[in-house]
């Protein structure tokens, strides 16, 4: 043969050996494909990943306190925080030195109310003492323990000096705690007073309702997309509109139409008292409480459960059900045993998907939820705007995501991302 | 077709039937009116009675049918006036439908024949569940269309509504949209931020849906997966990380800032519609264009694009429909200079809760069926294109 050389490797038109000619092609086509993604790749890490890893970053990052109070931090690191008294003169001298630094710039306050969030009460140390220090000679007019002292006793406080010890560090495991309602005792994580504990509550919220948004869905979706399967296609697609138009309608129509229709002086309130089933004076209470919030969102979300429900169902062959009937099987029997459990894979999806929709829902929450029936979303977007406790927010954040992946990794499993139909 | 033989119930079958129905609506009426026990007792005596009657007559269906029609909306005009009226054509040919589909036994005729009775109820009953949740899906949406042309500043049906009368409904709520600077502007940033976000995903889209869809690529399912990660991620903790680290890079609150938040939050659905149209691409096509001499991009624009087209076109729609109704995200990295039209329902909802909402929300449910319409002849295409249906 006449491509193949002496030694008996074969030869690709242009006399590299055919091997490695291949390998440089299939290299070629590897690296042009990344070409193709690598824009995209690299949009999406600068708008989206970098974001998320900054605020996975934030909810762990402190360095306010090492960087505000750099002499203090050092002077701190050799008291006993379990002496029961306040630190030394040095101690003082530092914080004086280092409050008149940045009492200068203004950034004192930032240190107190990050404290703030640990201990309650040590913002306003920070801020009267930053007044005053700025007036001090720092060199000369020492000894300062009893100068702080006297501007205010909380100086002389063991539990704040500890807060400052625990949080020098450049990194910390605070936001965390408090995310999960603990905090940081003089031995250890310890629980938070009873009655400050509201993110566990919340927590166990979102997921309690996020279980009844999604159990609500699978049982309205399920005739539904049964029949979508079940019925001659020219109806099929009728009917599908019905689902499709609440699926395209903006979010913000829908939740408006639910706080119209669930109001007191609403539409459903006033069909029922003008049916006479309710009293004028005993309207119900449907909105503001965790019943609107579940309506609501089941109404969202159902075309999330009956979409992928329908695809898997209409594979599901109906001579199955006929087989088994003309086998003597009952009605329920074969439903049960042979139908069922082929759209299980359908259930599956559309749940794990409504469930993860859910569990991070804000706009309809906060519109409708009032107190009782808001998400840890809600608590999050509080802690950014409101409170600005960021590394709180942040923390929180982290958590629910961590909850989110878990499931999205599931969902890769059962279903696979590229299985994923959109309408 | 028939499958079954069939012939005409007993009157006393179709009387007690017709009866049940009766009494259901009656209940309505009458609790409304004072007296629900009362209510039952009318409407079964009356509905076995036409029932009872009716068996009798099915040769005269058609004619009986106009009359009891007729019969029930000027009984409705007497006690009511015009809302009754138009309950009575409901009823008046409900009753009518109903009578005669029990007494000519029309409902088992398309019901294979070996079906117990029993059977065919639940077949009904099925149904009728069925028809109840697909309202429950469909109610919010007719509710608001109608309340958007209240005359009142009410988010209920005024008595003057319910009564047709033509002072109940006005446009007003419309031309306040329209003529309020506030929404006005809300509009105008969502024209001006959504077409851009759109066109940002669909451009890196395609060519990364293009991309993945080539026959070997290295870490193909982790690029997918932190693709598709937009739209599984919670959009409030896409919404806190943006607003932190566009804060520190200097794009929160701008123009841009806002785009690109909403291309990233788009980008899964063009590559999601993309790739599903891919898998139908059949290769051989734009080999044969290279080896007729077509460069690469000549390719691209003459042979692959117009084919994936149609897939593309509704990858960007979704990617418009998110940007376009997106709000939690606009919030947090914009500011009061990109205040969307979303943004603008949301304060709208929370503070000051104005029927205008109701105007803008009829008008976006136009939108939606416009974009919905758009997208069903799209698939269509895109599947005849792609000959994976006759037609």
């Amino acid at each position: 043969m006449s491509d193949t050389t002496q030694n008996g490797s074969v030869l690709a038109a242009d006399g590299t050996p055919l091997k490695r000619s291949l390998a440089r092609a299939l290299r070629r086509q590897k690296i042009r494909a990344l070409l193709l993604i690598a824009p995209l790749l690299l949009f999406v890490m600068l708008t989206f990943i970098m974001p998320i890893g900054d605020m996975l970053f934030r909810s762990v990052e402190n360095d306010i306190v090492s960087k505000t109070l750099p002499r203090t931090v050092v002077a701190l690191r050799d008291w006993d925080a379990n002496s029961g008294e306040a630190p030394g003169e040095e101690v003082f001298t530092a914080l004086a030195a280092d409050l008149q630094i940045a009492a200068e710039a203004k950034l004192h306050t930032r240190v107190g109310s990050r404290l703030n969030y640990e201990t309650p009460g040590i913002s306003s140390l920070f801020r009267k003492a930053g007044r005053k220090v700025k007036k001090w000679d720092v060199e000369n007019d020492g000894p300062f323990k009893e100068q702080f002292l006297k501007i205010h006793k909380g100086w002389g406080d063991p539990d704040v000096w500890r807060t400052i010890q625990t949080y020098s560090p450049k990194f910390t495991n605070g936001y965390f705690l408090n995310a999960a309602d603990l905090q940081k005792g003089a031995d250890g994580p310890e629980w938070r007073p009873e009655d400050e504990q509201i993110y566990w509550l919340l927590f166990k919220r979102t997921m309690f309702m996020s279980m009844v948004i999604t159990i609500s869905c699978i049982v309205l979706a399920y005739p539904v997309a049964w029949i979508l399967a079940n019925l001659p296609a020219r109806s099929a697609n009728l009917l599908m509109i019905l689902v499709l138009l609440p699926f395209w309608t903006s979010l913000l129509v829908r939740t408006s139409a639910w706080k119209v229709m669930l109001q007191q002086q609403g539409v459903i309130n006033e069909t029922l008292v003008w049916l006479g089933l309710v009293a004028d004076d005993a309207r119900l209470v449907m909105i503001n409480n965790q019943f609107g919030t579940i309506v609501a969102m089941t109404h969202i979300l159902l075309p999330f459960m009956i979409l992928p429900m329908y695809s898997v169902m209409q594979t599901i062959k109906p001579t199955y059900l006929r087989a088994a009937k003309s086998l003597g099987a009952t009605n329920w029997t074969a439903f049960w045993r042979v139908y069922f459990p082929q759209s299980i894979p359908g259930i599956g999806a559309g749940s794990i998907l409504v469930f993860i929709l859910s569990i991070g829902y804000y706009i309809t929450p906060e519109l409708v939820g009032g107190t009782k029936g808001v998400f840890i979303s809600n608590r999050i977007a509080f802690h950014i705007s409101s409170s600005l406790n960021w590394g709180l927010a942040a923390a929180l954040g982290a958590i629910l995501l961590a909850v989110v992946l878990v499931l999205y990794w599931a969902y890769d499993k059962i279903v696979g991302i590229d299985n994923v139909k959109l309408g | 077709m028939a499958l079954t033989p069939v012939e005409n119930q007993t009157p006393g079958f179709v009387a007690a039937v017709a009866a049940g129905s009766g009494a259901f609506f009656g209940l309505f009426i009458g609790t409304s009116q004072g007296s629900g026990p009362m209510g039952m007792l009318v409407g079964a005596v009356l509905m076995a009675l036409l029932g009872f009657a009716f068996t009798m007559m099915t040769n005269k269906e058609n004619q009986i049918r106009w009359a009891l029609a007729a019969a029930f909306v000027v009984a409705g005009f007497a006690t009511a006036g015009l809302p009754a009226a138009v309950l009575g054509v409901f009823f008046g040919w409900f009753a009518g439908w109903f009578i005669f589909w029990l007494a000519t036994s029309r409902y088992r005729a398309h019901l294979a024949p070996y079906l117990t009775s029993g059977q065919v109820l639940w077949y009904y009953t099925f149904r009728v569940i069925c028809g109840v949740i697909f309202v429950f899906l469909i109610t919010p949406i007719l509710v608001v269309m109608p309340l958007s042309f209240n005359s009142q500043d009410f988010f209920t049906f005024t008595p003057e509504m319910l009564r047709f009368d033509p002072a109940g409904f006005s446009l007003k709520h419309y031309q306040d949209f329209f003529s309020n600077q506030d929404w006005q502007n809300a509009l105008w940033n969502s024209v001006k931020i959504a077409p851009m976000a759109t066109l940002l995903s669909v451009t890196f889209g395609t060519l990364a849906a293009i991309g993945l869809s080539q026959p070997h690529v290295p870490f193909r399912r982790a690029i997918m997966a932190v693709l598709i990660s937009p739209m599984i991620v919670p959009l409030i903790i896409s919404a806190a990380g943006m607003y932190f680290f566009y804060s520190r890079i200097g794009l929160q609150g701008t123009y841009m800032g806002v785009v690109m938040a909403h291309a990233v939050l788009g980008i899964p659905f063009v590559i999601i519609t993309v790739t599903a149209t891919l898998v139908g691409f059949d290769r051989s096509l734009t080999r044969a264009a290279a080896n007729m001499g077509a460069g690469p991009v000549t390719t691209f624009f003459r042979v692959q694009m117009p084919l994936i087209l149609p897939g593309v076109i509704s990858g960007g729609l979704f990617a418009f429909i998110t940007s376009f109704d997106e709000v939690v995200v606009v919030l947090f990295v914009g500011s009061a200079g990109q205040k969307t039209l979303p943004w603008q329902m949301f304060i709208g909802l929370r503070e000051q809760i104005s029927p205008t909402i109701l105007a803008v929300a009829t008008i976006l449910v136009g939108i939606s069926v416009l974009l919905l319409a758009t997208l069903e002849l799209l698939r269509r295409r895109s599947e005849r294109l792609r000959g994976m249906s006759p037609g």
